[in-house]
């Protein structure tokens, strides 16, 4: 094959990366941009977490103690919006870059322009929103979900960097998604149908769509915000006609798709490795395949559970606890074929695997406590409680962040041509998983009791619980300097990898060598 | 670029621009979809021109009023009885008494809301102060009437309804002529009641 790629290439500079700063700055290529993307999240995965700490330490004792509660607020918020938009969504979009076009057997992306564009304008948008820090008034305080009229009428003056920061980051997953549904749809390798797709393309390709349909309503619901703000409308204002718990609606309408968005990659990654390390076939693909398509369509038609106490009439309460409870079906058939998949299986436990699984265990827990709050009369109860951040955080952390981790250590000897140190990655393994759990999992005790979320200060007979979740939140950002310090480990040196790198590994990214050439595909490969 | 590639950006395109618009018009649809089933307890702002709405032997439901202020707003503001008895398919006319209790001239805007809100549908209004803005000088007082009637739909068990006002001060502080009153009050109102009032309503 490399004969065929001398006569097409005549440069020398086609063969490897421009050296230097620039390499960076005006790079095209989809394993460069994967890897800015990658870095670029854990940098906000660390800032976003630091954040989280100072929440965690305010809430060590009753009582203020280190911070104000106007900083408490903006901690918070800017916490929210760096998790989910700066860490959690390019962690899945640098996947994504590195991932799709070898999987599917493409030399690239199909926009590779565009996708240096999409990249570089996050780092302006994060920019502006963080240096709302040391702007007057401070930065936004008003939860990440920005409600109306918290958002305009008693909004900080930043509000309208947070405004246009959000702008840029919309902007930025748009023309990522358009990329990747264009290089999915047009530049699979011959043979490749679309039932024969690897499920993480497939769940890349569903998530796009969902991007695509949510992202211009989120874009359109700060640009009313603004338009409140300075041009004297009432999208979100009662006096003149408007109406808050629109923005609710429209906030949720993108909401709630958005937390699918967050997911359903994970859902792809986990198929792959419990697959690769359980040395079987995948049990269901089809299925698993029409479980993200129901639950992306399902997703756009329950966005009113989170208002459960706006006051909505009694047939939407209705409607949207039975829509919201339709989910559990098919992300039910989901966990039933990993745990299929895993059944009798030759199954070995390296960290990935160990991710994986964990992955799957504790995002049924998550799900099982979002059951809870999708029944409409309990929801009144729990709502604004500590129970809502005890749910949302096992679907996030070790959900979302649990199954980035687990790609790391399964695709990065392919990345760098190195394993990673496998006794350094257990131990990663074992203190974030203890770390997640001590955290989050006596925050379901303290809100079911009624601690209100987003508050600084407590009740006294939430002390303990609040104490041990602090102390768990603390060695689980302590363990995430360790999985920087393996990675670089393992981008500086380490055992070699071969192709396959695991045992039983599918599919096209494990038939090239490791690391990955800079170009690969060039010419597509043939899929039986 | 293949020709398959570059039809599938002019179609993620279009939806991203279509989804943009949806976002807008989910504005209008919001308030007609409310206003349709009456959910939201939201309620016309505009007098009824249905004739056939009077009957002779409706039923009797009990109608309470409640006034609110929004925000810092600074008016009395409360119904002259906080309870009434009425019939249904009949009219009634209620009265809200306001004075401005400060030395400025103002403007404001009262909005109704109906709980339950499945009540809303069935209750019409002849004439109601919420239809304009209401412009009162320092120290002016007013009673403010609403003509409205329950037509006999009315779900047969709903017995009682709230009619709620809330009143927005919308004074455009930026007007000179307004703010000429306020000249020497010092503690008066800030910059940051600007923006969000000169709106006049889109209804």
């Amino acid at each position: 094959m490399s004969a065929v790629i001398e006569s097409h290439n005549h440069d020398d500079h086609h063969h490897g990366p421009a050296k230097g700063l620039t390499r960076w700055l005006y790079t095209t290529n989809h394993k460069d941009i994967g890897s800015l993307y990658l870095w670029f999240s854990f940098a906000m995965f660390l800032i976003g977490g630091v954040m989280a700490l100072v929440i965690r330490a305010e809430l060590f004792q009753p009582g203020m103690q280190i911070v104000e509660p106007e900083f408490y607020n903006q901690m918070l918020t800017l916490h929210g919006l760096i998790m989910v938009f700066g860490a959690v969504m390019p962690a899945f979009v640098g996947l994504a870059n590195w991932l799709v076009p070898m999987m599917v057997g493409a030399p690239d992306m199909a926009l590779p322009r565009m996708n240096n564009l999409s990249f570089w304008i996050l780092p302006f948008a994060f920019f502006i929103l963080l240096s709302s820090l040391f702007m007057e008034g401070g930065a936004p305080n008003f939860g990440w979900t920005f409600y109306a009229p918290l958002s305009t009428t008693y909004a900080p003056p930043s509000v309208t960097f947070f405004i246009f920061a959000v702008h840029i980051m919309g902007a930025s997953s748009i023309m990522g998604s358009i990329n990747v549904i264009v290089t999915i749809m047009n530049m699979r390798a011959p043979g490749m149908t679309l039932m024969k797709m690897p499920l993480f393309v497939w769940s890349w390709l569903i998530t796009a769509y969902l991007l695509i349909a949510v992202m211009p309503v989120l874009a359109g619901a700060v640009t009313m915000m603004l338009m409140d703000i300075h041009f004297g409308t009432s999208f979100f204002n009662a006096a003149g006609g408007g109406d808050p718990v629109l923005f609710q609606h429209i906030f949720w309408f993108f909401g709630h798709p958005e937390v699918y968005i967050m997911i359903l990659p994970a859902f792809g990654i986990a198929s792959h490795i419990i697959e690769t390390f359980s040395r079987k076939q995948l049990f269901g693909y089809a299925s698993m395949v029409w479980a993200m398509a129901s639950i992306a369509i399902l997703s756009f038609v329950v966005w009113a559970h989170h208002m459960f106490t706006v006051g909505l009439p009694l047939a939407a309460e209705l409607f949207f606890m039975w829509a919201t409870m339709l989910i559990a079906v098919p992300t039910g058939v989901k966990v039933f074929n990993w745990v299929t998949t895993m059944f009798k299986g030759s199954i070995t436990y390296e960290t990935p695997m160990l991710f994986a699984i964990a992955f799957v265990v504790l995002f049924t827990i998550g799900g099982f406590s979002g059951l809870m709050l999708a029944i409409t009369p309990a929801d009144f109860q729990y709502h604004d409680t500590y129970f809502v951040v005890a749910h949302f955080h096992y679907v996030l952390v070790p959900g979302s962040i649990f199954s980035i981790m687990a790609a790391v250590y399964y695709w990065i000897p392919k990345w760098t041509g190195n394993m990673y140190d496998e006794r350094l990655g257990k131990l990663h393994f074992w203190l974030s998983f203890i770390g997640v759990n001590v955290t989050f999992f006596p925050q379901h005790f303290i809100g079911l009791a009624g601690m209100p979320r987003r508050i600084p200060d407590y009740a006294l007979q939430f002390a303990d619980w609040n104490m041990i979740s602090t102390v768990g939140a603390f060695l689980f950002g302590a363990s995430q300097i360790l999985f920087l310090f393996i990675v670089l480990k393992t981008v500086m040196g380490g055992k070699k990898a071969t192709s396959e790198v695991w045992e039983g590994s599918r599919g096209l990214e494990w038939t090239v060598e490791s690391p990955a050439p800079y170009h690969t595909f060039t010419t597509p490969p043939k899929v039986n | 670029m293949n020709e398959g590639s570059k039809k599938t950006i002019k179609t993620l395109s279009f939806a991203v621009l279509g989804m943009f618009t949806f976002s807008f018009a989910l504005v209008p649809l919001y308030n007609v979809f409310c206003e349709v089933t009456g959910l939201n307890g939201k309620i016309e702002l505009r007098a009824t021109n249905d004739k056939n709405i009077e009957i002779d032997n409706g039923r009797d439901i009990s109608l309470q009023f409640v006034s609110h202020n929004n925000e810092e707003m600074p008016w009395t503001f409360k119904p002259s009885e906080d309870n009434i008895k009425i019939q249904t398919g009949k009219y009634h006319t209620a009265t809200f008494y306001v004075k401005n209790t400060t030395n400025k001239t103002m403007v404001a805007q009262a909005i109704p809301s109906v709980a339950p809100s499945n009540a809303a549908a069935h209750l019409k209004k002849l004439e109601c102060f919420c239809f304009e803005q209401q412009e009162l000088a320092p120290g002016e007082e007013a009673l403010l009437p609403v003509r409205l009637i329950f037509d006999d739909k009315l779900p047969s068990s709903i017995n009682s309804v709230v009619l709620s006002y809330t009143i927005f001060d919308v004074t455009d502080y930026d007007n000179v002529e307004l703010t000429q009153h306020s000249t020497n009050d010092h503690h008066g109102h800030d910059d940051n009641h600007h923006a969000q009032h000169e709106m006049e309503p889109s209804i």
